[in-house]
C-alpha cells in the first residue's frame, strides 16, 4: 500500500490556492469521491492495461491524479508521440517503460539507417525522474553501447532489459549490464541489430548474480565460455527461461539441465552431435527431470536421430518453435504426433503441405500458426507450403485464432474454407510471395478470400493482405472488418478508393501501413479527421505528392507529417515515404537531414 | 492519372484503371516472372536483363525471371540472415564440385554433387569411382557389413558422418568427403 508522499501532500494545497475555478472543481469531485486518495490509488493500482487505465484518467480530476500516481508500467507505442519529460512529469511514479520506435517496415530495410529512435534522450530524463527504473522493453529503437552503460550505472535497482529489434549496438553493451546490474532478473536479447564481438559478457555477470529469471541470447553468434555459463545456470535457482545459442552442443545441453530442473521455456543450441562422443542414447534422459517445460524453441540442425530426445516433454508443451530446425514432414509427423497440448507452433514451410496435415491432425487445441519460409527468394529449392496445407491445419484446429503464413499459391476458395473452419481469427497474416499474385487456379484476384476472412471474423484485430487485389477487397475491409486495428497492405488496389474505404469504414483502426499501391492524395487526404484518432500511417511508394504532404501537415498540427527522401533525389514533388503520426511533443528535434517535417 | 501510370505501369498499353494484372503485353496466363511494382526508382534499375517472356515485343525492358524486391517479402533481416547462413551458394554457376579422398588411395578425386540426387544414388557414384563398397548408411545399422565409412567436412570444418541430415541440406554443407576405413571410424560403430 503506498504510503503517503509527502510531496504530494504540498501539491494539493497549491491546487486550491491557483484558482477559484478550480476549488470549485475539487469540491465537486470530493463529494463523488467520498474516500481518501490513497484508497483510490490503492483501487486503480490493481489495473493493469493501459486502455483501462487511460479510460480511468478522464473521469475526473481526481482519478487522473489518482491515476498517475499509482501507475508503475507506461507504453509508448511511438517513441515521438510524446516526449520523455512529459511522461515523467506526469507519471511520478514509474518502474516499468516500453517503448517503440521505428515504423514496422524498418524491419524490411524500408528505413534508413539513422533514423533515430534513440533510447538516450529517454534514459537521461528517466535517471533523473526515475532513479528506480526496474523494467525496460525496447522495440525497434536505436541502442548504443553507450546507453547501456548509462543504463547500468544509473539505475541501482533495474532489474529486466528486453531489446527486441534494435540496433546500434555491440556485446559489450551486454558487459556493462551483466556486470553492473546486480539485481538483473531478466536479460532478453532478441533478433537486433547487434555487433557481435564475443562471447565474453556472459562471463561479466558477477558470482554474486543468482537472480536471474531469464536469460535469452539465443540469436546471438558468438560462443560464450561454458563454464562460466554452467556455474550462473546452476547459482540461479529461480531460471525459468533460458534460451542459448547455437553454439552449445546437446552435451553442454545435457549438463545445464541438470541444474535447472524448474525450467519453464528452453531454447536449446544445437540439437545434434557428431558421432564421435556417444551414442543418441546418452541424451535419451536428458529433459526427463524437466516437469515444467512448457516452451521448446532453437532445435538447431536437429535430425531424426536426435529429436526423439525431447519426445518425453511434448505432452505438456504449449509452445514449440521449430522456425529455426529444417524439418521435413515426415520428422514433424513425428514429433507432433507426442504434442497434443499444443497452443503456439511456429514451423519452416520446408515441411510441405504434408506436415501441416499432422499439425491438423495431433494438434486440436492449436491457437497460433506461424510459418515461414525457409527461402524466401528462390523458389526452386522448395516449394514449400500451399494453400492445401493451411486447409487441413483449418478443419484439425478450429480454435485458431492467429495465423501468419507464408505461402507461394493460394486460392479463394481455400481461404473462404479457412475462414469457415476457424471464425475466430484475430490476427490474420497470409503472405503470398509473388507480389501481386492472383487465385492460381481461376487466375482471379484475390479480393474473395479477403472479403470471407473479413465478413467471418468478427472478432479480426490485425490483418496482412496479399497477391493480387482490386478495390473490392478494401470495400470488403471497410464495410465488415469494424474491429480491426492493424492493416498491412502491400502491392495492392486500384485507386484511390481502397484507401477512403479503409479510413471510413473501420472505427478501430490504429495503424495502417502501405505499400507500393495506386493510393495518391485524395486516399490521403480523406483520412485527414481520422489520423488523429490512429498511432500511424506509412505509405511507401505510393502516389502521394509533397503538396499533399503539406496540406496534410497544415490542417492538422498535432499530426507530424513526415517525408523521407529518396536518396537520388528524382522527383522532388512525389512524396516517396510518408509516416504520418499524431504527437503531443511536438515535430522531432532529431530528424536526420533526409526526413523532412512538413 | 498519368502520374499514377509513369510510377507504377512499367509495361506500356495496359489500362490500370479496369484491370490491374501483372503481364506482357500479349500475355494472357498467369506469368510465370515476378514484376516490381515499386515507384522506387532505385529497383527499377537494378532490374536486368538476365531472362526475358517469350511473349515479350514492345515492352521497353525484360524483367529477369525472379527478381528480388527490397524488403519483400516481409522477413525479418534477422531470420533472413540466419537462413542465408544455413545455405551456401555453389561456387560457380553450375556444378557442385568436391574433393573425394579414399584412406590408402595415393590420388584424390572431384565429384560434382549435383549430378546426384539422393544419397543412393551419391553412394552409387562413389563406388563406381572407387570400386569399393561402402552401402547405405541406415540408422540403426550405421555402415555394418562394409569396410568403409564416408564422412564429410562441412562448413564450420566440422567432420560428420554422411547420411544424417536430409539431402538438400547436406549438399549445401559439404565442403569435401572422405572415405575412411571402418576400424578408424570405429567411434562411429560404438554409436550404434
Amino acid at each position: 500500500m503506498p504510503t503517503m508522499d509527502p510531496n504530494r501532500k504540498k501539491s494539493k494545497p497549491v491546487d486550491l490556492v491557483d484558482s477559484v475555478d478550480s476549488r470549485v472543481e475539487l469540491t465537486e469531485s470530493t463529494r463523488s469521491c467520498p474516500f481518501p486518495d490513497e484508497v483510490l490509488e490503492r483501487v486503480l493500482s490493481l489495473i493493469d492495461s493501459h486502455k483501462d487505465r487511460s479510460s480511468v484518467s478522464l473521469v475526473c480530476k481526481d482519478w487522473y491524479n489518482a491515476e498517475r500516481w499509482s501507475r508503475r508500467h507506461v507504453f509508448i507505442g511511438n517513441c515521438y508521440s510524446v516526449s520523455p519529460e512529459i511522461v515523467a512529469a506526469r507519471f511520478p511514479r514509474i518502474r516499468s517503460v516500453t517503448l517503440k520506435g521505428k515504423p514496422r517496415f524498418s524491419d524490411f530495410n524500408l528505413v534508413p539507417e539513422d533514423w533515430g529512435a534513440d533510447v538516450h534522450p529517454w534514459l537521461s530524463v528517466f535517471s533523473s525522474a526515475y532513479p528506480f527504473l526496474e523494467e525496460l522493453r525496447l522495440k525497434r529503437m536505436a541502442v548504443s553501447d553507450e546507453s547501456l552503460e548509462f543504463l547500468a550505472t544509473s539505475f541501482h535497482g533495474f532489474k529486466a532489459l528486453s531489446l527486441l529489434s534494435c540496433d546500434g549496438f555491440s556485446t559489450d553493451g551486454l558487459k556493462a549490464i551483466a556486470s553492473h546490474c546486480k539485481n538483473l532478473t531478466e536479460l532478453d536479447i532478441q533478433e537486433n541489430g547487434i555487433d557481435d564481438l564475443g562471447g565474453h559478457w556472459l562471463s561479466c555477470f558477477p558470482e554474486s548474480q543468482t537472480s536471474l529469471e531469464v536469460l535469452n541470447f539465443a540469436s546471438l553468434n558468438s560462443e560464450v565460455s561454458f563454464d562460466a555459463l554452467e556455474k550462473l545456470v546452476s547459482r540461479c535457482k529461480s531460471l525459468r527461461v533460458l534460451k542459448l545459442n547455437r553454439n552449445i552442443s546437446l552435451d553442454q545441453l545435457q549438463k545445464l539441465l541438470l541444474h535447472c530442473p524448474q525450467l519453464m521455456e528452453l531454447g536449446t543450441g544445437t540439437f545434434m552431435q557428431e558421432l564421435i562422443s556417444g551414442p543418441v542414447t546418452e541424451f535419451k534422459n536428458m529433459f526427463s527431470n524437466c516437469r515444467k517445460l512448457v516452451t521448446v524453441s532453437g532445435l538447431w540442425d536437429a535430425t531424426p536421430l536426435y529429436l526423439p530426445v525431447i519426445y518425453p516433454v511434448c505432452a505438456s508443451l504449449t509452445f514449440l518453435n521449430l522456425s529455426y530446425a529444417t524439418l521435413q514432414s515426415s520428422e514433424l509427423a513425428n514429433l507432433l504426433f507426442h504434442c497434443r497440448s499444443l497452443r503456439r507452433l511456429w514451423l519452416l514451410d520446408t515441411v510441405g503441405d504434408k506436415g501441416l496435415e499432422a499439425v491438423g491432425s495431433c494438434c486440436p487445441l492449436l491457437e497460433e500458426l506461424r510459418v515461414f519460409p525457409a527461402d524466401p527468394f528462390d523458389q526452386e529449392i522448395f516449394l514449400g507450403v500451399t494453400e492445401s496445407g493451411f486447409v487441413s491445419v483449418s478443419r484439425g484446429c478450429p480454435k485458431l485464432r492467429h495465423v501468419l503464413y507464408f505461402c507461394r499459391q493460394m486460392t479463394n476458395a481455400a481461404v473462404a474454407t479457412i475462414a469457415r473452419n476457424c471464425p475466430d481469427f484475430t490476427h490474420f497474416r497470409l503472405c503470398i510471395m509473388n507480389p501481386g499474385q492472383p487465385d492460381y487456379l481461376t487466375k482471379e484476384p484475390m479480393d474473395e478470400a479477403f472479403g470471407a476472412i473479413v465478413k467471418t471474423c468478427t472478432k479480426l484485430q490485425r490483418l496482412a493482405v496479399s497477391g493480387l487485389l482490386t478495390d473490392r477487397t478494401f470495400e470488403y475491409i471497410g464495410q465488415h472488418a469494424k474491429n480491426m486495428e492493424t492493416l498491412s497492405v502491400a502491392f495492392a488496389g486500384n485507386s484511390d478508393l481502397g484507401m477512403e474505404c479503409v479510413l471510413k469504414g473501420c472505427p478501430k483502426l490504429r495503424k495502417l501501413e502501405i505499400r507500393d499501391c495506386p493510393f495518391g492524395n485524395a486516399a490521403l487526404l480523406s483520412g485527414l479527421t481520422k489520423y488523429e484518432s490512429m498511432r500511424s500511417l506509412w505509405m511507401s511508394a505510393c502516389n502521394v505528392t509533397m503538396n499533399a504532404c503539406r496540406m496534410l501537415a497544415k490542417e492538422k498540427p498535432r499530426l507530424n507529417v513526415e517525408v523521407m527522401r529518396d536518396e537520388e533525389g528524382s522527383d522532388d514533388s512525389q512524396a516517396h515515404k510518408v509516416y504520418v503520426y499524431r504527437s503531443v511533443a511536438g515535430p522531432r528535434r532529431d530528424a536526420p537531414p533526409f526526413v523532412l517535417t512538413l | 492519372m498519368d502520374q499514377k501510370r509513369s510510377t507504377l505501369n512499367l509495361f506500356e498499353n495496359i489500362d490500370l484503371a479496369t484491370e490491374l494484372r501483372l503481364g506482357l503485353p500479349g500475355t494472357d496466363d498467369q506469368p510465370e516472372i515476378k514484376t516490381s511494382l515499386s515507384g522506387n526508382k532505385r529497383s527499377s534499375s537494378e532490374i536486368g536483363s538476365s531472362a526475358s517472356c517469350k511473349d515479350e515485343d514492345e515492352s521497353s525492358f525484360s524483367p529477369p525471371a525472379k527478381e528480388q524486391v527490397v524488403g519483400w517479402p516481409p522477413v525479418r533481416s534477422y531470420r533472413k540472415n540466419i537462413l542465408q547462413v544455413k545455405k551456401t551458394e555453389p561456387e560457380t554457376g553450375s556444378g557442385m564440385y568436391v574433393k573425394v579422398s579414399m584412406d590408402g588411395a595415393p590420388y584424390l578425386r572431384k565429384l560434382d554433387l549435383k549430378m546426384y540426387k539422393s544419397y543412393e544414388e551419391l553412394m552409387k557414384g562413389l563406388q563406381e569411382m572407387f570400386k569399393c563398397i561402402i552401402g547405405l548408411y541406415s540408422e540403426r545399422e550405421g555402415y555394418n557389413g562394409s569396410q568403409h565409412a564416408l564422412t564429410y567436412e562441412d562448413k564450420d570444418g566440422d567432420w560428420m558422418l554422411v547420411g544424417d541430415v536430409p539431402w538438400e541440406m547436406f549438399i549445401s554443407s559439404c565442403k569435401r568427403l572422405r572415405i575412411m576405413k571402418s576400424c578408424e571410424a570405429r567411434g562411429l560403430g560404438d554409436f550404434l
